[in-house]
């Protein structure tokens, strides 16, 4: 039997070995240089298919997102920071979720519940009410409904330990098909209902986005401070990193998986109500258009901190609106950016593999023996 | 003598990302002897037997079998050496039989339980083995899964056996029986590489010793020309004192009374029965018995983790006099009641410590809640941190090192700085030298002598029955949930030790009998 095996004289080509000694700063210099290449394989992606030569796409790309920037028009500019609040308000709900190891993947139905209750406030209360009053109700409706809707599959997480990634995709489900049942009710039939003058939001200084891009920027702050040095951001840690060590010190662990649903709920629900009052006056069942599930990937590459997700947001909110202006120019339709836009967090992800990992080639050291 | 060497390693070297496991090791195994490798925790013994049972690829170097070069890339070219190994955790399926497990995974497409039963026999008498081949694995104890094991490399042909920490989780008496199981393999020519870290394993039973060290070879010496403190010198790099000291116990009062506690696990197992002890102040008291008869629920009891269906626990406190029922009691509850407890569990990273958290963080665990304010205050916690790291003499890059990333005797000495840290009045630790090197081991065993001295009652979970023998005051065994004795420390022996941690086994058995 021992000559069969001494025939195998074979090697592995190479091995696959964790790492855990990278510094940080070559960490972020390989995730910059992805998002370099990133951006140079969309731009020579993009620049085939239209059929427009590499710099023409980027100069697309960038008046697209930035609009005439340099003649001291700024509406394109609030655009894009307006898509990136929303954005990034939805993956700031999400951290603290995340944070404890809560894959909550109901960001999408959250918000939708959250955008639920402006408009109904809109357009019940909307007429009945004074302007102040009103902005109270909508702010606390919404942010009561998507702590519900959080907080639903947190108490079935904590008592009877159900699977809450499955229960936070079905709770989606539910939410949408309410807005679609409410939206037929005051819809009169049709798919769409009329923007609804009450309760908006108000423009500063001819700006319908300010309110939004501050509230977002101030829970960007809050929630940053609240995760690295606020007690309970703390239990939300060890809670996330082992349940057992949490019991061992005293904490109570359902009322942590509670607490913070109720908080990751509520801030979905925040950004419903961005979208709701603070920018669309109408709601739909596409009104939150899959964010919620691209805010899982955000949050994710911006490794849970608040800062980090910034950038993370900015860059993709950059592509999905550069990208897709240059497929306008090319009758293209916004699948494309689509489909540019994951590619390029396909190749972030895939650079987290190098930073984790390293590959080793088997050593050559024998054959220069022989 | 001219033995033939079986297996030959040449400047086999190891490594995981940064760390060398193995370095330039040089290692020589005959037929009919028996080999031991010795070494500390983390010294790579593990790492270069897996290399030759196929579990890991040398980074270089060769092997060679029977004066040919081998290349073992997978468990099954191992096996087709004729290699053996017997792993730390074993891998058995738990709702096979012995013989079932046995056969299984043989690729030779002969499924025959009943020839192959006949083999198996045949194996166990022919080296003394002690097992009915019908018996599922789940109702084995550790012991016996480890015989099967051993029959089932044996069965498979192996004339190169390999045990890793085969005693670590065996009785002395089980001990000795294995031993007389890896002779009689010797007299027959097979050729025996056993893994310890216990030296008067090594005495008594090889027949040459080799020595790793931080994954270097340090040498081989003869069993016979060899000593204890030769050994440990080579083993640690320096001469040590292998000496625990054990003062007299004064002032001994009763600090914590446990009263016929019962625990029964969530799959309707009794795991405690009826347990009643008392832990005195400035003692210690040791708790022995097999793994998994009940100690982890009984500390867990003691801390408030786990509910119990009847009993108490009375704590007395020294500054109140007053006397508190801790049973049904949460962590938190128990450390608002002022009940000075501190726990070292088992688990150090999985419950004692967060893993991914730093030094700070891991000291604020057990203070952080303190106060009204909404926000952490790290200032004392840091300060804590860095007097542990100065007291201890803890290795790390810095106090702002993820726990993870330090050696197991860093995080043990976090762990244990930080318990002791809150002043307790009861101490409660299990299996605190466990995977720790010698000196780490001592320092520990020093620090639980210091707290004795200040008062402190405390609780020892221990696996090494010659520590538990050398340090504790008092020893209580536990087999099977219940209490089977308790002796003086001072006067008992190891073997009384073992016989009490079967003891409650055996009736078990003779009852269902
Ligand atoms: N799979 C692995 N990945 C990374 N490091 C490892 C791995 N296995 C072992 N090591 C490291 O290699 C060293 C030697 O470990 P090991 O061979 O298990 O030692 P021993 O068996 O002597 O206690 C240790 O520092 C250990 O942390
Ligand atoms: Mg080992």
């Amino acid at each position: 039997m021992a000559d069969t095996a001494v025939k195998t004289h074979r090697e592995p080509l190479f091995h696959v070995v964790k790492r855990d000694d990278m510094p940080w700063w070559k960490a972020w210099a390989i995730r910059a240089a992805t998002i370099v290449i990133a951006f140079f394989i969309v731009g020579l992606l993009s620049a085939a298919v239209t059929e427009k030569s590499f710099g023409e796409t980027y100069s697309v790309m960038f008046s697209g997102v930035f609009g005439r920037l340099f003649e001291g028009r700024t509406t394109m500019l609030w655009k894009y920071l307006q898509e990136i609040a929303i954005l990034l308000c939805l993956a700031l709900a999400l951290t603290p979720a995340f944070k404890m190891k809560f894959w909550n993947c109901g960001a999408e139905g959250q918000a939708l519940m959250g955008g639920l209750a402006p408009i109904v406030c809109m357009i019940e209360l909307g007429p009945k009410l004074p302007y102040p009053v009103l902005i109270a109700v909508i702010a606390i409706t919404s942010i009561i409904a998507g702590a519900i809707w959080g907080v639903i599959p947190a108490i079935f997480k904590a008592w009877f330990n159900t699977n809450e990634t499955l229960f936070t995709l079905m709770m989606n489900y539910i939410a949408t098909q309410i807005i679609a049942y409410y939206v037929y009710l005051k819809g009169g039939g049709s798919n769409v209902i009329n923007p609804v003058e009450y309760g908006n939001f108000p423009a500063v200084g001819n700006n319908n986005y300010f309110i939004n891009i501050v509230v977002v920027a101030v829970i960007t702050v809050i929630m940053y401070i609240y995760l690295k040095y606020s007690k309970q951001g703390y239990e939300i840690s060890v809670v996330g990193e082992s349940q057992n060590t949490a019991r061992y010190i005293g904490i109570n662990v359902k009322k942590v998986i509670i607490r913070t649903m109720v908080i990751s709920g509520a801030l979905c629900g925040v950004t419903g109500m961005l979208l709701v009052a603070g920018t669309d006056h109408s709601i739909n069942i596409n009104s939150v258009g899959g964010q919620g599930f691209t805010a899982i990937l955000m949050s994710w590459l911006g490794q849970f901190n608040p800062f980090i997700m910034v950038i993370m947001t900015a860059l993709v909110v950059f592509l999905r609106i550069g990208v897709s202006k240059v497929a306008d120019t090319a009758l293209l339709n916004s699948s494309f950016s689509e489909i540019m836009v994951g590619l390029v967090i396909l190749l972030l992800v895939g650079c987290e593999f190098f930073i984790n990992y390293s590959i080793k080639f088997k050593h050559s050291k024998k054959e220069a023996r022989v | 003598m001219d033995k033939q060497p079986a297996i030959e390693l040449k400047n086999i070297t190891k490594r995981f990302g940064k760390v060398v496991a193995n370095k330039d090791v040089n290692l020589t195994a005959y037929r009919g002897e028996i080999l031991s490798i010795l070494g500390e925790n983390g010294s790579g013994k593990t790492t270069l037997m897996n290399m030759i049972s196929g579990i890991y690829f040398p980074d270089e170097g060769e092997i060679f079998i029977d004066e040919k070069e081998a290349v073992i890339t997978s468990p099954k070219d191992a096996f087709s050496y004729k290699i053996g190994m017997i792993h730390q955790h074993f891998k058995l399926v738990d709702v096979f039989s012995e013989a079932e497990n046995i056969v299984l995974g043989l690729e030779d497409g002969k499924y025959n339980l009943k020839a192959s039963t006949e083999q198996i026999k045949k194996i166990s008498e022919q080296y003394g083995f002690e097992l009915d081949v019908d018996k599922k694995i789940y109702t084995m104890s550790v012991s016996e899964k480890q015989t099967v094991e051993i029959i089932k490399v044996l069965y498979r042909g192996a004339d190169i056996l390999i045990l890793d920490e085969p005693t670590a989780v065996l009785t002395p008496q089980e001990t000795e029986k294995l031993f007389n199981i890896l002779r009689r393999m010797r007299d027959d020519g097979k050729c025996i590489i056993i893994i310890t870290h216990k030296l008067h394993e090594v005495l008594s039973l090889s027949d040459r010793v080799s020595v790793l060290r931080k994954g270097e070879y340090v040498g081989t010496v003869n069993t016979a020309e060899t000593s204890e403190s030769e050994l440990t010198e080579m083993m640690v790099g320096k001469k040590i004192e292998l000496n625990i000291e054990r003062n007299e116990p004064h002032d001994t009062i009763d600090r914590l009374i446990v009263n016929g506690i019962t625990c029964v696990d969530r799959m309707g197992t009794t795991v405690l029965d009826d347990v009643s002890f008392t832990a005195k102040s400035g003692e210690i008291l040791g708790i022995a018995g097999i793994a998994g008869s009940g100690q982890r629920e009984l500390l867990e009891s003691i801390a408030g983790l786990q509910h119990l269906s009847s009993g108490e626990i009375l704590y007395l406190n020294p500054k109140t006099d007053s006397i508190e029922n801790l049973r049904d009691k949460t962590p938190m509850q128990i450390r608002n009641m002022g009940v000075r407890l501190s726990f070292v569990p088992e688990d150090r990273l999985g419950m004692g410590l967060v893993g991914n958290m730093d030094i700070v963080d891991n000291m604020m665990l057990r203070s952080y809640s303190k106060g009204h304010s909404m926000f952490l205050k790290r200032k004392k916690p840091k300060d804590l941190a860095m007097k542990i790291i100065h007291d201890l003499e803890v290795v790390t890059p810095s106090a702002s090192t993820p726990v993870r990333r330090l050696s197991g005797g860093n995080v043990q000495k976090v762990l244990v700085g930080r318990e002791i840290a809150a002043s307790p009045t009861v101490l409660m630790v299990a299996y605190p030298v466990r995977g720790l090197d010698i000196n780490s081991s001592y320092m520990i065993y020093n620090l639980l002598n210091e707290q004795k001295e200040k008062g402190v009652a405390v609780i020892f979970v221990g696996e090494d029955l010659d520590v538990l023998v050398e340090l504790c005051d008092r020893i209580m065994v536990i087999g099977s949930g219940k209490i089977t004795g308790v002796v003086d420390g001072r006067t008992t022996t190891k073997e009384e030790i073992g016989l009490l941690m079967t003891k409650s086994k055996q009736e078990g058995e003779s009852d269902n009998g």
